[in-house]
């Protein structure tokens, strides 16, 4: 009996173990990337085993006693219902083992807390209804990271694509943060409307995006690479929608990335500044278009039945053009997951993203509609 | 109770011949007998694990592969959020309380509750309530889908028009609750029979009285949370509004400062089933019964000042971040005394596995389980990880499923022969149990590695590498689902006939109900029990 025992731990303990050494096993945690993301591991590790042992210890004495203790096998009840010196030892080896996490956990928590102190990036993090917004304030530098297309078209009901074939489904962005290795990054995390938490499992911790205030979070990322996450608070219905994607990479691809993104603003401050006409009020609203509003109402305009209305052949795009206007600018009534858009964009961006919605897709109403007609409708 | 023993006589015999139950519908609907109240609850409480169990089955089914098969993303939220505002507040804690109305009145040898009618007011609020929570479903905008926690923004300003009747039916619940924890608590302390001291009354009783006490700590507090909802949304309050000045997080301080408290309410009275089992089935008196009492006294304690374990990744102070991990980890204490003393008293016991004992043996095993993965979850570090992911849905699923329910259904099986008169099929029952004890570890078991591997909660949809653990937890969630239908059909099958069972079909339980006739008489202990009966039916009656 006791060998059959001995043979079933010890198979028990090897396949665990083995599990354990291989790290990035699709059954554990993840070591990471980050002496954060170690340490959370480790701790992991640490109490994973005590867990185990304080398992093995009380439910071996529970199955012992279930098979030897039966009526069936004649055992005889005793009559104790007490002993000061065993319930003492038990109270006294939980305290003991508890302080034994406690020490190494407090001394992790207050490590994985301490800010560094003099970042070398600062990025500001925006979570909203369901997409995040990265804003890097030193370099000038700003940009909407949403679902990459290929997960949002196979993620419909009913979608013709299969999740399968896309090997980062739901793990996809069009433009992710980008970071350099081995330099201290600030990300200071907030919120634009519910709470989000913002989540890279390779970088050991999970924050929150709460409106109103915000949660700073240090990171250095050792090894260059992308590293995939998700949301983690509930946040709406596109919860399951708004990826977290981080480029490590080195400093000088980091740098050059920089200046490209600069080039590229610079490019579509100028765009901006152009003479506003239909076609350059479709080209900007497009752009616009698909960093506001495309995470609900989707690239094709169709958005999602029963959810989010189709903006094509929509009664609002298609209808007046000041109801249009108002919905844009004030959010809806109805339905506060269409926010109002009136501070956050531009009176410029707002009417070529309506210009857009209006002409778009098999819209058709050749409608121009102006900066000044917005700031009227304001 | 001062009467003579002749005018007691008088007193039953009038009883019985002109006191029995009402005939038809209204027996239920007036019933003050608190037989026919715990029944009740029973009945709903039944009723709401099946609704609540549907509503996880679909979830289940969208789970079973990546992409979007049956439902959209709100409706999936909602289904989320309705199950498990649905399993707490409609199935285990009417549970619990249906138990305690049977119950606590047989254990102290009560003739009834303390306040009798507003025992059925009691009852008969909450299938109104059930009705507003459930009614979103049909309403524009559907079910809300802000998750049980029903957190602010989300579930304030952001959600459907159906959050104002959910908030009204959590109101219309907390009363309910309210009430039937002073009436379990008055019950227990005023109309206790004079022979038993209060050291010695059965666990089942004594967790049920300390939980009413941390009922009336919570549920108010609850309904402040949601009563600040509200305001929110109609009054303009903005206690919770970031852009006016209020804090989302306050919410979420005031929410669990209930919702901890809350989880604890599922599961002592749970505690006191097993303590009045194991012992039964071991033919030994329970160990450390005054250790299991004071445990359980700390344990309440401790759950009130833990709540923002809940909220390690909100940005607290570093500072609150190690004292709440402190405390939370303090909890462990005195459940381990309870796992141990419940291992003590099986020790060297004579110990049989009928279908209570089962139930009883498979929740101290997975309940244990729970208590590992919670233990894991206080340390902060490690649960900047697991927060909010499958590893936490594993951990709160084995401490309600297999230690809340799993302790109810071990405690129906423990006096449903009591109740009914009658003993059930006991093959029935194995297939029950082996049925749902095998396929609840393969529900939740993976979970944990889901969580691990990086499963974020509260999603409809998943990336490819989840794939396995979701087909695995899908299979067995129908298993474990459709093994509840041979429990109805056995519960259904022993009211109408079986076996006719004496006082006590279990030759070791002890307690005052087993001095009573199976099925006991419509009125009991209207003679309080003798001072014999009492100390023999008491912990020192063993020797």
């Amino acid at each position: 009996m006791w060998k059959r025992l001995l043979l079933a731990l010890t198979t028990l303990f090897t396949a665990v173990g083995a599990a354990a050494q291989e790290g990035a096993s699709a059954f554990n945690m993840t070591r990471g990337v980050t002496e954060i993301s170690r340490d959370a591991f480790d701790m992991h590790m640490l109490l994973l085993w005590i867990c185990v042992a304080i398992g093995v210890v009380v439910f071996g004495i529970m199955t012992w006693s279930l098979i030897r203790h039966r009526k069936s096998r004649g055992a005889k009840a005793a009559k104790f219902s007490e002993n000061t010196a065993v319930e003492i030892i038990w109270t006294v080896i939980p305290v003991l083992i508890l302080v034994g996490v406690a020490v190494p956990a407090t001394a992790v928590l207050l490590k994985t807390n301490a800010a560094a102190p003099e970042p070398d990036v600062v990025v500001d993090v925006h979570g909203s209804q369901w997409k995040w917004e990265y804003v890097y304030p030193e370099e000038n530098i700003s940009f909407v990271s949403n679902l990459a297309s290929a997960s949002r078209d196979a993620s419909q009901l009913n979608a013709e694509d299969n999740p399968a074939d896309n090997p980062n489904y739901l793990l996809d962005v069009d433009n992710p943060l980008v970071v350099p290795t081995g330099k201290d990054v600030r990300l200071r995390i907030t919120s634009d409307d519910v709470i989000h938490s913002w989540w890279v499992k390779e970088l050991g911790f999970k924050r929150d995006a709460v409106p109103g205030q915000f949660n700073n979070a240090d990171i250095r990322i050792d090894e260059p690479g992308t590293y995939r996450g998700q949301c983690a608070e509930l946040c709406g219905s596109g919860h399951a929608y708004m990826p977290v994607v981080v480029e490590a990479v080195t400093p000088e691809a980091y740098e050059e990335w920089v200046a490209q993104k600069q080039q590229a603003a610079a490019k579509a401050a100028e765009q901006a500044s152009a003479p506003y006409n239909f076609e350059v009020a479709m080209k900007q609203g497009k752009n616009v278009y698909e960093s506001a509003c495309a995470s609900c109402h989707q690239t094709n305009g169709k958005g999602i039945e029963g959810t989010f209305p189709a903006l094509e052949g929509g009664k609002i795009t298609t209808g007046p053009v000041e109801g249009h206007m108002k919905i844009v600018i004030h959010g809806s009534e109805k339905n506060p997951v269409m926010q109002a858009y009136g501070d956050k964009l531009s009176n410029r961006e707002l009417a070529a993203v309506i210009t857009y919605e209006r002409n778009a897709w098999s819209n058709d109403t050749g409608d121009l509609v102006t900066p000044q007609a917005v700031e009227a409708a304001r | 109770m001062s009467q003579t023993a002749d005018s007691v006589v008088d007193h039953i015999e009038h009883e019985h011949s002109h006191h029995g139950p009402r005939k038809g519908l209204l027996r239920w609907l007036l019933t003050v007998n608190h037989k026919d109240v715990g029944t009740m609850y029973m009945v709903l409480a039944l009723v709401a694990l099946l609704v609540g169990g549907v509503m996880a089955l679909v979830i289940r089914a969208e789970l079973f592969q990546p992409g979007l098969q049956l439902t959209q993303p709100q409706f999936f939220n909602s289904l989320t959020t309705m199950h498990g505002l649905t399993m707490i507040f409609l199935a285990i804690m009417p549970g619990l309380t249906g138990l305690a109305n049977w119950m606590v009145p047989l254990q102290v040898g009560a003739d009834d509750m303390y306040w009798p009618r507003v025992n059925n007011w009691a009852f008969w609020m909450l299938p109104p309530a059930a009705i507003m929570l459930w009614i979103g479903f049909f309403m524009p905008q559907g079910a809300p889908g802000g998750g049980w926690t029903l957190y602010a923004p989300l579930s304030s300003t952001y959600a459907p028009p159906s959050i104002d009747w959910v908030i009204m039916a959590i109101h219309i619940m907390g009363i309910s609750s309210i009430l039937g924890a002073l009436n379990i608590i008055l019950t227990i302390l005023k109309m206790r029979t004079k022979d038993m001291r209060l050291w010695d009354m059965p666990l089942f009783t004594w967790t049920w009285l300390i939980t009413g006490f941390l009922l009336l700590l919570a549920m108010p507090v609850l309904a402040i949370a949601v009563t600040m909802l509200l305001t929110d949304r109609h009054l303009g309050t903005n206690f919770f509004e970031a852009a006016a000045g209020g804090d989302p997080v306050l919410f979420q301080h005031i929410f669990w400062f209930f919702g901890h408290p809350e989880v604890y309410i599922m599961i002592l009275p749970a505690f006191g089933i097993v303590s009045e089992i194991v012992p039964a089935f071991s033919r030994k008196p329970l160990f450390g019964r005054t250790s299991m009492i004071w445990a359980v006294i700390a344990i309440t304690f401790l759950s009130a000042i833990v709540w923002a374990h809940h909220m390690f990744t909100v940005g607290l102070p570093v500072e609150a971040q190690v004292l709440f991990m402190y405390t939370t980890m303090l909890i462990a204490i005195p459940t381990g005394i309870k796992i141990f003393n419940w291992v003590a008293t099986m020790w060297r016991g004579s110990m049989t596995f009928e279908a209570p004992m089962l139930w009883a043996l498979a929740f101290i095993f997975l309940f244990t389980i729970g208590g590992f993965s919670g233990l894991m979850l206080a340390d902060v570090p490690a649960d900047y990880q697991y927060h909010d992911t499958y590893f936490v849905v594993a951990h709160l699923h084995y401490v309600v499923v297999t230690g809340s329910l799993f302790a109810i259904i071990a405690g129906i099986y423990y006096w449903l022969p009591k109740w009914t008169g009658h003993m059930y099929n006991s093959a029935l029952a194995k297939w029950h149990f082996w049925l749902s004890v095998i396929s609840v570890n393969v529900t939740f078991f993976p979970m944990h590695f889901a969580g691990l591997a990086g499963m974020p909660r509260r999603i409809p949809d998943y990336p490819l590498q989840f794939m396995d653990f979701n087909m695995i937890s899908t299979v067995g969630s129908f298993v474990f689902g459709l093994s509840q239908l041979l429990f109805i059909w056995l519960v259904i099958q022993t009211i109408r006939g079986g076996k006719k069972v004496g006082n006590r079909p279990w030759d070791g339980a002890k307690g005052l109900e087993w001095t009573l006739p199976s099925p006991p008489p419509y009125h009991t202990f209207t003679t309080p029990p003798s001072r014999q009966t009492v100390h023999e039916e008491g912990p020192h009656g063993y020797h």
